[in-house]
């Protein structure tokens, strides 16, 4: 398997580099596959990307494996020689922040939520050996921990380039980073955005709405989602998600009003939604199960 | 698709995803055999040496083939006809505490139907033994492929759990006929926490601190009693039968291990609003 070859030799040269689009000035985005992980995508299949500033470059997020870490990595030396100042890791899913040992010799400082140290220690080892079972020993790369956290707000300059970090409520996960380029007019709100592929609900439905509803407010132009097309207008991109949000409670209330149990209620909330979304098979059962928990104590 | 899904998903979901191989094929003859003796181990030191016979076509054990959420595993165990019933086990054979709960019926009570929520540890059967009031026990099973619930971390709402504990609330699923049995639902906010979840701050194993029993009675007169154990889900959810014989109230006793007990009184019928 791919990872496992380059990690056997001891070596952290990349297998070759990764497609990216300038989806604004300075900012590059691969996009993920709507896929599952598997073997032979290499967990990329999130969206992951850096941006440029004047003396500084920042990644968002690392990658889902130390293989696509390193891929990215290679992406960066071919657009600019600047160091590598900022990892950025959007929350704490394996698909997001596994690559981010490969940047580790650039020494930067690896910046997420206050609470994404609490999701690693909770989930990291977990989600380490399932990863390297699917790719390969060593393809989840070495454990990385933030070395600076985020509680409210707070900014990183790239030089002539301010970025507006923002520490979220409970949403898609517990701890939620989203990145503002103002120069560009730009949100990179990952996971907090999903479109096309069928949301994952690992937080709070009715905290996810609120956060979206605060950052309908920003002054973006456009926004990368964490799945789905690299770039979509802002706000009308956030549009589908939200009536998704929206069928998923209202269904859910329904249900639990009736006195439905969970399992006839998985069987037949937000049937309405299923032919809008990649992969709504795969985890709307898991969606409804959460929201299930979450509004029968309303 | 099998091996290749759900990378990302929720550990309780994740966790069942690197088993999934198995899924398609039929288990192997071996691992039935080891099954079915694991099951004989349990007969033998729950019950000793009571005859169990087959409670098909009268009893049933229903739970999802496989759980969307290995912490949160509806069970519903139902009894159909007039044989009088003085009580209802359910058995998780591969769980750490395969006793998940034990029901007895009060005078009040009604054990045609129970539903409730379990964690599950691994691929398992599930055994749902009934005790008539002449002592005759009788099983169903059912196989239900879950894994990682006893250990899955407490999500964002299960730590709110531990800020609401004891809260508890109750809801006819019927309207009020009286001498008619109807059903309620019991919630309570209790983080049951079985003692193998991991703090994230610490690294230690928060303690175990789980509900022991509950008692639900009729204007004093006993409807159900619960043992229950390490396999509850937090946050449970109980459905259960009982015949009113008139207005009253119905009680609730939760006892947990650290005797701690939280307790509430409703109104049946439920008052308007």
């Amino acid at each position: 398997m791919l990872c496992s070859t380059a990690f056997a030799t001891g070596s952290r040269a990349a297998e070759g580099t990764l497609v990216t689009e300038m989806v604004a000035p300075g900012i590059y985005i691969r996009r993920g596959v709507d896929e599952d992980a598997s073997a032979a995508n290499g967990d990329a299949i999130a969206n992951i990307g850096f941006i440029v500033g004047g003396r500084a470059v920042a990644v968002l997020d690392p990658g889902g494996s130390l293989n696509d870490g390193l891929r990215l990595r290679a992406r960066i030396r071919e657009v600019t020689r600047l160091p590598i100042r900022y990892v950025l890791m959007s929350h704490g899913h394996p698909d997001h922040i596994f690559g981010a040992g490969a940047f580790e010799p650039d020494a930067p400082q690896f910046i997420g939520h206050a609470r994404l140290p609490n999701a690693i220690a909770q989930r990291g080892e977990y989600y380490r050996k399932r990863l390297d079972a699917l790719l390969g020993k060593g393809a989840s790369g070495p454990a990385i921990v933030p070395t600076r956290v985020v509680t409210d707000q707070d900014r990183i300059d790239l030089g002539d380039r301010m970025l507006i970090l923002t520490a979220h409520g409970v949403a898609h996960s517990d701890c939620d980073l989203s990145v503002f380029d103002p120069s560009s007019a730009t949100l990179l709100p990952a996971d907090l955005l999903f479109v096309e592929r069928v949301p994952a609900l690992d937080g709070r439905l009715k905290g996810w709405q609120k956060e979206l509803t605060a950052l309908r407010a920003v002054a973006a132009l456009r926004a990368v989602p964490g799945h789905g097309p690299v770039s979509v207008d802002w706000p009308a991109g956030v549009r589908d998600l939200e009536r998704y949000l929206d069928v998923l409670l209202r269904d859910t209330r329904a249900a639990v009003k009736r006195g439905m149990d969970i399992s006839d209620a998985v069987a037949s909330v937000g049937r309405s939604e299923r032919d809008k979304w990649k992969l709504f098979d795969d985890y709307q059962g898991h969606n409804v199960t959460q929201a299930f928990k979450e509004v029968e104590w309303e | 698709m099998g091996m290749t899904r759900r990378l990302y998903m929720p550990i309780a979901l994740f966790m069942s995803w690197g088993l999934s191989a198995s899924y398609a094929a039929p288990a192997p003859d071996d691992e039935e055999a080891a099954r079915a003796a694991r099951w004989t181990d349990l007969q033998h030191a729950l019950f000793a040496d009571r005859p169990i016979r087959d409670g098909a076509g009268w009893m049933t054990i229903d739970a999802p083939a496989r759980a969307l959420d290995a912490a949160l595993v509806p069970v519903t165990l139902t009894v159909k006809g007039d044989k009088p019933i003085k009580g209802i086990y359910l058995v998780i054979d591969d769980n750490p505490g395969p006793l998940a709960g034990h029901f007895i019926f009060g005078p009040q009570g009604d054990a045609h139907s129970l539903k409730l929520r379990v964690r599950v540890n691994a691929y398992t059967y599930m055994h749902a033994v009934a005790e008539a009031r002449d002592g005759q026990l009788y099983s169903v099973a059912r196989f239900v492929k879950a894994a990682g619930g006893c250990s899955a971390p407490a999500g964002a709402d299960e730590q709110q759990a531990m800020q609401d504990i004891g809260h508890i609330k109750m809801r006819l699923m019927q309207p009020f006929v009286a001498g008619k049995p109807m059903e309620a639902q019991m919630m309570i906010r209790h983080p049951n926490f079985n003692g193998m979840q991991m703090d994230q701050v610490s690294r230690l194993y928060t303690p175990a601190m789980f509900i022991r029993t509950i008692d639900v009675s009729y204007d004093g007169v006993q409807v159900m009693h619960l043992d229950s154990d390490i396999s509850l889900s937090s946050d449970p959810v109980i459905n259960f039968g009982f015949v009113p014989p008139h207005k009253g109230q119905l009680k609730v006793l939760v006892r947990d291990t650290k005797d701690a007990t939280f307790g509430q009184s409703f109104d049946v019928p439920a008052p308007p609003g």
